[in-house]
């Protein structure tokens, strides 16, 4: 998520594949280093509803995780 | 005489230049800045915040609940229940694997403002409230509001006053509260089966690297920000707001009127269902 434009494909792959998955690896590495939070959408699989799982690292991540979604970190408002 | 007279006119002037002079200069430097070509910035692009919350209207559509998405849709805000306190009353500290809660008073107790239980202290509002009960322990008005709402928690711990929705899948004896996101407004937690306004919690998704002259996500992106780290780790958020009384940036009068909205469009659609598996099954 950027300020003026919403959603962005950052980077996509398979995890599957040794090199894609590097790629993602590294990606992801690099958006919580620039200080955004990563968090994946997840379905519930007892309740069936949605809800959201924070990863601090890549492998935190399912590996059947569809997307996982960055954006800036929050803090305290006024 | 002449020459004395001379010297005083080049004084007059010197002492005039070192007025008018900058003055001149000042005006010269605003005119040509006026006439100077300026190009469009970026972020003057009239429909490139329009695309922006376009896409994220449907990322957070792809994200949310059916029905959290319609109660954005329809209304303009979302209501998720408290993870933490809609978990399974056996799973909290201080009650045992039958659900009991043994922290809980019986019906007839008197209850000790200054008492902790084990299951309030894990609750991310109390601690919220505790924290600003120690912080304005020198406003008698602050620290009254704390205490107020400290034994109203108690209370429904006890079971007092519990009639109302609860969070699907939450155990009897559970303390049920929720959180209405507004898009670029304090997340506003409140009591559902009472409509009281417990906290404003302020929080910002600042992106300080500003790209298009802006740090603010479209209004979208920002509610689904909100519901992604509440369900996820509704700690952490609430340990990264600034929490508020009720009331200080969010109208009272607002809120009654859109949880009154969140009935009516509750009922609504739950006679919507009816009918239609009514249709289905005949």
């Amino acid at each position: 998520m950027r300020p003026g434009h919403g959603e962005v494909l950052i980077a996509e792959g398979d995890v599957e594949v040794r090199a894609e998955e590097e790629l993602l690896i590294a990606e992801f590495a690099r958006q919580l280093d620039s200080g955004m939070w990563a968090a994946v959408p997840v379905t519930d699989d007892h309740s069936g509803r949605r809800e959201a799982q924070m990863a601090r690292s890549f492998s935190e991540v399912p590996r059947d995780a569809e997307r996982v979604i960055f954006f800036p970190r929050a803090s305290g408002g006024q | 005489m002449v020459l004395a007279l001379a010297a005083t006119g080049i004084v007059i002037a010197a002492l005039l230049g070192e007025v008018f002079v900058p003055r001149a200069q000042e005006s010269l430097a605003r005119m040509r800045a006026r006439r100077r070509r300026v190009p469009l910035p970026a972020e003057l692009d009239p429909g490139r915040d329009r695309r922006a919350e376009a896409r994220a209207r449907l990322l957070l559509k792809s994200c949310v609940n059916d029905e959290e998405w319609e109660m954005y849709r329809d209304l303009g805000f979302i209501r998720v229940w408290s993870i933490e306190a809609g978990r399974p009353a056996g799973a909290r500290p201080g009650t045992d694997a039958t659900g009991d809660d043994d922290t809980a008073p019986d019906a007839g107790d008197s209850f000790d403002d200054d008492a902790e239980p084990a299951a309030e202290q894990r609750d991310p509002v109390w601690e919220a409230l505790e924290e600003l009960d120690d912080a304005a322990h020198a406003d008698d008005d602050r620290a009254r509001w704390a205490a107020r709402f400290r034994r109203e928690w108690r209370l429904r711990g006890a079971g007092a006053g519990t009639g109302g929705a609860k969070r699907p899948g939450a155990a009897s004896g559970d303390t049920p509260y929720a959180y209405l996101i507004y898009p670029h407004k304090p997340i506003l937690a409140y009591v559902p089966q009472t409509g009281r306004l417990l906290s404003e919690h302020c929080v910002e998704f600042p992106d300080e690297t500003r790209p298009y002259g802006s740090e603010r996500l479209p209004d979208s992106d920002d509610v689904l920000a909100k519901w992604m780290a509440l369900t996820a780790d509704e700690q952490r958020l609430l340990a990264s707001a600034n929490m508020h009384l009720p009331g200080r940036q969010i109208d009272p009068r607002q809120v009654r009127r859109d949880l009154w909205r969140l009935r009516q469009w509750e009922r609504e659609r739950a006679r919507l269902t009816a009918a239609k598996d009514t249709r289905v099954r005949s």
